[in-house]
């Protein structure tokens, strides 16, 4: 799965696309993990935009799950933005929409994060 | 076969309280707006076809006890909840004064799933046939000292009832009165085990107690095997996948995401949650059975899965 990222002053956006499951989910765990390494040095918080992923299994939540419980050990943050219809249901399902907070879309987030990030973002 | 749930709640037994039904009848009443009716059946008629199963029922209270009906004479139960109360006086009005034979077939010892057995009407008849199937080598000490002074007034060899315990091989298929069980060990603390009945062309898998954990990808492939192209399949569902996974990750319990994704990889027919957390009210569980059945449609590939939630008193053709 490529995983696309730009990074927006204090906020690092990454944009996992197409379908996250028991296939995948190592591989995208692995392509996570620098940029987590990252976030810990740099004090970054992470969005992840999913406007891209079509479909999230059980798998694909742990792998969302880790992350946020290394994010929080490290003191740094994820939020999720911009969910398509399907993985928001998924999301709400399986409760995890009480694990992260979300967002309609990625400026949202970023505003929720820092002012300094969503300024950027709006700079383009 | 005929499956019957006498006891359905996880943990603990759980009762509704005063204040449940007086809410649950302040709802039907104002949600009747306007209607009258000739008879108690009109009523009745209309509760079941207009308001929801969590206002005209509950899903009960009895932790785990859930019968398998073959045909035969003898009796198929799996686990000895606060359920067992309840089907021992069903044994015991059905076979109006003759002796019953009685199989067993224990997930695990955990209190909740041995606790009925004190009040289980038939172990205190004489000539009443019991045999207690499991995989643990601690199956008969459990059973004794639950009812060892100063827990119970009645001890275990004060039973009038002809009881033998049956060690199982888990993983290996053993023929039980002309129905094939298969145990399979599950996660759980101090170990639990799912059962696969076959009979009559039909099967069905009992798997409560079980955690599944998803990187364990052999233990996954593990479970699909054991559910393949099962008719239905009874599933601990008692935490949702977030909890599950992380706050109450090793308590030994799935969720109904993890049921339905293995029975669709399985090509079940029929998922039925089971083991409700104690915590949940009826509408609680009423909402997880209709976020189970959307998710079951989001993830839908070749055939639809059937999803119900157990109740205490549902009964199930195979």
């Amino acid at each position: 799965m490529p995983l696309a990222h730009r990074l927006y002053d204090s906020a690092l956006v990454l944009a996992p696309s197409g379908r996250l499951d028991h296939d995948n989910c190592e591989a995208f765990r692995e392509e996570l993990a620098p940029f987590l390494e990252r976030s810990a040095k740099e004090r970054l918080a992470i969005v992840l935009d999913l406007a891209g992923l079509e479909y999230v299994s059980s798998a694909g939540l742990r792998c969302f799950m880790l992350a946020a419980k290394q994010a929080k050990a490290q003191n740094s943050r994820i939020v999720i933005a911009a969910m398509q219809p399907v993985v928001s249901e998924i999301f709400q399902i399986a409760r995890f929409n009480l694990v992260f907070d979300a967002f309609p879309k990625v400026r949202d987030a970023l505003a929720a994060l820092s002012p300094a990030a969503a300024a950027a973002f709006d700079r383009g | 076969m005929r499956v019957r749930f006498w006891g359905t709640r996880g943990s603990i037994p759980v009762a509704l309280t005063s204040a449940d039904i007086r809410d649950k009848v302040a709802e039907a009443l104002y949600r009747a707006q306007g209607r009258s009716f000739a008879s108690v059946g009109e009523a009745y008629d209309y509760a079941v076809a207009h308001l929801d199963f969590s206002l005209t029922h509950t899903f009960g209270g009895h932790s785990p006890c859930v019968e398998i009906e073959n045909g035969g004479d003898e009796y198929f139960v799996c686990d000895m909840g606060s359920g067992a109360r309840p089907f021992g006086a069903h044994v015991l009005a059905r076979q109006s004064g003759r002796p019953a034979s009685v199989n067993v077939f224990m997930s695990h010892v955990h209190w909740d799933h041995i606790m009925g057995f004190p009040f289980f009407g038939p172990a205190y008849a004489a000539g009443t046939r019991i045999r207690i199937h499991g995989c643990h080598d601690t199956l008969e000490h459990a059973f004794r000292l639950q009812q060892a002074p100063p827990c119970f007034p009645v001890e275990f060899s004060q039973l009038a009832a002809q009881i033998e315990f049956v060690k199982l091989a888990p993983g290996r298929s053993h023929e039980v009165s002309g129905v094939q069980v298969t145990p399979a060990p599950q996660m759980h603390s101090g170990d639990s085990y799912g059962y696969r009945f076959e009979h009559g062309g039909k099967s069905f898998v009992y798997t409560t107690d079980s955690e599944h954990k998803l990187e364990n990808r052999a233990q996954t492939d593990r479970f699909v095997r054991f559910f393949h192209g099962a008719d239905v399949v009874v599933f601990d569902a008692m935490y949702s996948l977030a909890d599950a996974i992380s706050v109450k990750a090793d308590w030994g319990h799935s969720s109904n995401i993890i049921g339905v994704e293995l029975c669709q990889m399985a090509r079940v027919k029929h998922l039925v949650l089971f083991h409700h957390e104690p915590a949940y009210d009826d509408a609680t569980i009423e909402s997880v059975l209709r976020e189970t059945r959307r998710f079951e449609e989001l993830t839908r590939g070749a055939r639809a899965l059937q999803i119900s939630a157990a109740y205490d008193g549902l009964e199930l053709d195979v």
